[in-house]
């Protein structure tokens, strides 16, 4: 994957920092040398674990599958296996959304990874119908001056024969035709 | 690992972590790269008369500015070396190598590089005499210098 972007260095200031030329036992025949690109790169295997896995493959059926907690009966998603309240394995299964609520959002000016869409875009916390955290994902097909938290939204899915194991199922979400939630009922659920 | 676990239910899929950090070189170890164009190497001159490649900016002891560079040969002695038996991804050659300190002639430290050694790692030993073996096309990099490789095909 290339992520190339041209970022010019900006300039010190001068005498901040200065060091001697060398002087050099003969003339080099091409053009000096200032910068290199060194990149680093660590590449994982990676594993969701059980819990993901299971709410990736629902994905792939255009399925938000959350899990609940059996002390305080709330649903968590994505699953990680155990209840971030009560520490409790969850083993119910419970289906959220696929209509949901945002509950915070930002509006992004800087671009950034491959699949973003063009700036100015908005990022988004969305809290699937029956869950009690939220997603991330981006919020489109309104202006981004015009996205409230509270608003309520759906997923856009990728076409049917698009659809993997991943988040990137969901493209992103968009305003549905129906009344904003009052902000108080979202506290706690970001 | 709970027996009832079986991979097949766990999936997984490959994540890099990239960085693609673009460094600045400053005077010294960007003359030092330039030069690996025209395949010469320098090192620069240390306040006490030692000659120290790859080049450093500052004297190793009294932590002056240094600005002598002098060009050092394309020769050198193995100082020291470890066998890499078993080569991973990014390694700088595909086979089992030698990782080496060679004292360039005309130098007074070591730089650390790839040998590469047909004969395996019983044809290595401190001491060994061995030259710079190039990159067809210099970029202006440390990798311009491919590997070292023993002088001489007596092994």
């Amino acid at each position: 994957m290339s992520t190339d972007v041209d970022r010019s260095i900006s300039a010190m200031p001068e005498d901040l920092w200065t060091q001697p030329a060398p002087n050099l036992p003969f003339d080099p025949s091409g053009e000096a040398v200032q910068r290199v690109c060194i990149p680093a790169a660590m590449t994982y295997d990676y594993s969701p674990g059980l819990a993901q896995s299971r709410f990736l493959r629902g994905l792939a059926e255009k399925k938000i599958l959350g899990e609940r907690c059996p002390a305080t009966g709330e649903v968590y998603v994505p699953p990680r296996g155990v209840s971030p309240v009560s520490g409790l394995p969850t083993t119910e299964q419970v289906e959220v959304g696929p209509k949901a609520t945002i509950t915070a959002f930002c509006v992004v000016h800087i671009g950034f990874g491959v699949n973003a869409p063009p700036t100015p875009f908005v990022s988004a916390l969305f809290l699937p119908d029956g869950a009690a955290v939220s997603l991330y994902g981006t919020v489109q097909e309104i202006p981004h001056d015009q996205v409230r938290a509270g608003m309520r939204v759906e997923p856009v899915w990728v076409d049917d024969d698009q659809l993997t194991t991943s988040m990137e199922n969901i493209r992103y979400w968009r305003p549905i035709d129906e009344p904003d939630v009052p902000t108080e009922q979202l506290k706690g659920h970001m | 690992m709970n027996d009832a676990v079986t991979s097949d239910d766990m999936l997984h899929a490959p994540l890099v972590i990239e960085y693609g950090f673009m460094r600045t070189t400053g005077p010294v170890i960007g003359a030092f790269l330039t030069a690996l164009l025209d395949r010469r190497v320098l090192g620069i001159r240390a306040v006490d008369g030692r000659v120290v490649c790859p080049p450093t900016e500052y004297d190793p002891s009294t932590g002056e500015p240094l600005t002598d560079m002098v060009e050092v040969a394309d020769v050198g002695t193995v100082t020291s070396w470890s066998w890499v038996s078993e080569v991973r991804d990014g390694q700088p050659l595909d086979r089992p190598h030698a990782l080496a300190l060679v004292q360039l002639d005309g130098a007074d430290t070591s730089m650390l590089h790839v040998v590469d050694v047909p004969g395996g790692s019983g044809s290595i030993s401190t001491g060994d005499r061995v030259r710079i073996r190039w990159a067809d096309e210099p970029q202006g990099l440390i990798t311009d210098i491919t590997c070292f490789e023993p002088i001489g095909d007596d092994r």
